[in-house]
């Protein structure tokens, strides 16, 4: 097999062509890579900046900035922009610069459809940001826009968040088709899957799990579509339907889509613990029924975030157990990157650093999880800044500490430069100690009763929460530095190697630095 | 994994942006005309229909450009292989939106329903609506002022009026038509091209069978029945599950129309024929999902 490269248009030396247009038509896996990684760069500092504008509500008790109309819209929004917009086309960016050269394919399996992947993003999130401009402001009944929230109470906006919801859910589950398609199809003569690098495994199974709960989450908001504007009762319970069926729809979405944002986390990780350790990833095997162990077991614990409604206790018990089962999986894997890093010879850069503190960090919000697992437990635990604690260690320094981690690995192998290590270590320690100074504390407010989604708090939250405020205006700032980091690196860094880091293994770190315009037109063969 | 041929990899296109453009009108369109669905003097359906135009201009040109490039053997066996699967996977997606309606259907009529008529462990128990009697179809809904039950409901009126009851007749169109789109796919395979396109046409017939006889279902549930969108859960699954099914069918029928017009224009070999075989699954998908449907919508 060997690929050609049609090249009958603007693409006449195998490389890009001029101007804008390169990026608009592209169908090259590279430049379709490189517009999800900044689209969702972008987006970290727009979700970014509504938090920050959230901590400043809150650095003081009482109403301070923004009124609470607007407060529910900048949490809302938050939310829905950092998990749409930042964490997963992150990893689709990723996907798409690393998965061809990490199997030896030349390309992505359906070019075009790839480009059309990217493109409908901006508009989704183009629409849904038009919302705050329009008659009645922007969503504002939290990421998880439970009815009658989102329904009965909702502002007429929701009819766009609704499409603009739809046309993310098309892009996921084109981009998955498309990753799942490469994978199975494409990987170069010689790599079985027990061969395959895992990263791309845990994209496999991430990209199956998009295609198996993105179509449920549509189906959800045409429900609430229906509801609100053409007489129906799905969540109305005068006509019979019910409120928490709604619950039980986004959860069944919902709970399957917290580990698509961290699989892909999970395998960049294992990568780069390899790589600094200087020794093969321990239990490799057990990686990879890990990893789908976990991706079956999340199918059936979405009520766990519902053991507050009202459900019978045969409910209860069964999801409290089967959430406790992740723990497992989860257990494994941790246990396989510390007998990765034990005995081998380690070095400390960004990269590594970053992806040990993602092992010890997501570990403290796994134990929050398990916490908040156990069903009578989470009575108290429910709508608390414990569960707001929980969820953003593992989605902080979890998901987005992998995805930095990848792309300090990975960069000198897109910009052909090094990046400036002391720049990044700075950057390591102080997004360390700040994600730290923000989400630890709010376990204490949690546990002490604070709830979550206000804009106003009791009098005796007050120190903790400034202090988290503090971390979290350090926190931002400290992301600018990493931009800053990137541009030094594509304008000014030195130049790097093909192989990069002294230890790296997989196809990726075979072709040159910055990686040519196509790679792998003629597939590698894999012993 | 591994043939000799070579893997196409199509330059630069403008067709992805055009889609991503024609989406952008849709979602604006869409929002502003069901926004504006109580003030008649709007005009925002123009965008919808702009919308829809350049949908199908654009798909219409990006099949052309596929079929043109497979004419020319740019496409290996491997490529082809990634169409299937990608095919596969969408019907996948498919699947599990309509496993969201079903879930919808399942949890109403196995909990919330029955807990709203005061059965379960002390859950909602009757509170809300006293008097309110758990049965399916629900036919008097809790707040009959808010939701009006309907009069009568579409379910299976036993096997002596088996004849006056249309989805029995929807369900013999839709699993003959599985046995003829078969039959006319063998026929292409054998090279036997007349077969082919009677086939073919007949499946086309008792498709769109199928969506008339929908049509007049629905539209004796609105006149006679006082079954609609509003009349509460029963009207409410039902219209959604039957509606998008529906929906498919109207789908999976214009890809067999234009797969049938391309089959009398000469299009598609023996052994190269994707395009008719990635119909035809479709088409086996909405039957199977029909088959489901008739048995939790209509029967039990
Ligand atoms: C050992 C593994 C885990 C367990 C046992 C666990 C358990 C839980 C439970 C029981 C809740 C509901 C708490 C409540 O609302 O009262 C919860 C919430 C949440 N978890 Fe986890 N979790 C685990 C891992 C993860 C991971 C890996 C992620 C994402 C990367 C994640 C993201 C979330 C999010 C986003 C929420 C809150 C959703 C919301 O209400 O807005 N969790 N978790
Ligand atoms: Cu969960």
């Amino acid at each position: 097999m060997s690929a050609v490269i049609d090249s009958h248009s603007d693409d006449h030396h195998h490389g890009p062509a001029k101007g804008i247009t390169r990026w608009l038509y592209t169908t090259n896996h590279k430049d379709i890579g490189t517009l999800y990684l900044w689209f969702s760069f972008l987006m970290l500092f727009l979700g970014g900046a509504m938090a920050m504008v959230i901590r400043a509500e809150l650095f003081e008790p009482g109403s301070q900035i923004v009124s609470p109309e607007f407060y529910n819209q900048m949490l809302t929004n938050h939310g829905l922009i950092m998990v749409f917009g930042a964490v997963m086309p992150a990893f689709v960016g990723l996907a798409n610069w690393i998965i061809p050269m990490q199997i030896g394919a030349p390309d992505m399996a359906l070019p075009r459809m790839n480009n059309l992947s990217f493109w409908i993003l901006p508009v989704a999130f183009g629409i849904l940001i038009s919302t705050f401009f329009m008659e009645g402001g922007g969503p504002n009944f939290g990421w998880t826009f439970y009815a009658p929230l989102s329904t009965t109470y909702a502002p007429p906006t929701v009819t766009f968040f609704i499409f603009a919801v739809h046309i993310m859910g098309a892009s996921s589950i084109m981009g998955s088709i498309n990753i799942i398609t490469t994978i199975l199809n494409m990987r170069a003569p010689g790599m079985t899957f027990m061969k395959m690098p895992l990263f791309t495994w845990t994209w496999l199974i991430t990209a199956y799990l998009l295609i198996a709960v993105m179509p449920v989450l549509a189906g959800a908001v045409t429900m609430m579509l229906m509801d609100i504007h053409f007489g129906t009762s799905f969540f109305n319970a005068a006509g019979g339907g019910d409120p928490v069926l709604f619950q039980h729809v986004f959860w069944f979405f919902g709970h399957p889509e917290v580990y698509i944002m961290i699989l892909p986390a999970f395998g960049i990780v294992s990568h780069i613990i390899e790589t600094f350790s200087r020794k093969p990833i321990f239990g490799y095997t057990s990686m990879v029924y890990a990893i789908a162990s976990i991706a079956i077991l999340s199918f059936i614990v979405w009520a766990h975030h519902m053991f507050t409604v009202g459900m019978p206790i045969a409910g209860e018990l069964f999801f409290m157990y089967t959430t406790m089962l992740i723990a497992i999986p989860t257990g494994v894997k941790v246990f396989n990157w510390l007998s990765t890093m034990f005995k081998g010879s380690i070095s400390f850069e960004t990269p590594m650093l970053f992806s040990i503190a993602f092992v010890a960090l997501f570990t403290i919000g796994g134990l929050s999880g398990l916490m908040l697992a156990i069903a009578p437990a989470d009575f108290q635990y429910h709508d608390t800044y414990f569960v707001v604690a929980h969820f953003h260690y593992v989605l902080v320094p979890g998901a987005i500490f992998g995805i930095i981690a990848g792309v300090y690995y990975w960069l000198p192998k897109w910009t052909g430069n090094m990046y400036d290590e002391v720049l990044g270590k700075t950057h390591f320690w102080m997004s360390f100690i700040s994600v730290n100074i923000t989400f630890f504390p709010m376990h204490f407010v949690g546990l002490a009763g604070m709830p979550r989604r206000i804009p106003d708090y009791a009098l005796q939250f007050a120190d903790f929460n400034m202090v988290i405020s503090i971390g979290a205006f350090i926190f931002g700032l400290t992301q600018l530095l990493f931009l800053f980091i990137i541009l030094k690196s594509i304008f000014a860094g030195k130049q790097a190697t093909s192989e990069v880091w002294e230890g790296a293994k997989g196809l990726e770190w075979t072709v040159a630095s910055p990686a040519p315009y196509h790679t792998f037109e003629t597939p590698p063969e894999v012993k | 994994m591994s043939d000799q041929s070579s893997y196409f990899v199509p330059a630069s296109s403008r067709l992805p942006i055009w889609m991503a453009f024609g989406l952008m009108l849709f979602v604006l369109g869409a929002g502003y005309t069901i926004n504006d669905l109580d003030k008649p003097d709007s005009n925002s359906y123009w965008i919808l229909i702009a919308a829809f135009a350049v949908i199908f201009s654009v798909f219409f040109f990006w099949f052309g450009e596929v079929i043109k490039e497979n004419d020319k053997g740019m496409y290996s066996d491997q490529l082809n292989r990634s169409f299937v699967m990608g095919m596969q996977w969408f019907i996948f997606s498919e699947v599990m939106f309509f496993f969201a309606f079903f879930l919808a259907l399942g949890y109403v009529r196995i909990f919330a329903v029955p807990w709203l008529g005061g059965e379960g462990e002390k859950a909602i128990t009757n509170m809300l609506w006293p008097g309110f009697e758990a049965t399916w179809p629900v036919m008097q809904t809790p707040d009959q002022s808010l939701f009006q039950g309907p009069k009568e409901n579409m379910n299976f009126p036993g096997f002596a009026n088996v004849g006056h009851w249309l989805p029995f007749w929807n369900t013999l169109c839709l699993v003959t038509s599985s046995g003829t789109i078969t039959i006319a796919e063998h026929a292409l395979k054998k090279g036997n091209r007349t077969t082919f396109k009677f086939w073919m046409v007949m499946t086309l017939i008792l498709g769109f069978t199928f969506v008339y006889l929908q049509g007049l279902e629905y539209y004796e549930a609105y006149d006679h029945m006082g079954l609609t969108l509003g009349a509460g859960i029963y009207g409410t699954t039902f219209f959604l599950l039957t509606g998008f099914h529906g929906f498919h069918v109207c789908l999976g029928a214009i890809i067999l129309t234009i797969m049938t017009i391309r089959g009398f224009r000469g299009a598609f070999t023996k052994d190269d024929h994707f395009g008719l075989a990635a119909g035809s699954w479709y088409w086996h998908f909405v039957d199977v999902v029909w088959i489901l449907l008739v048995l939790v919508v209509y029967v039990f």
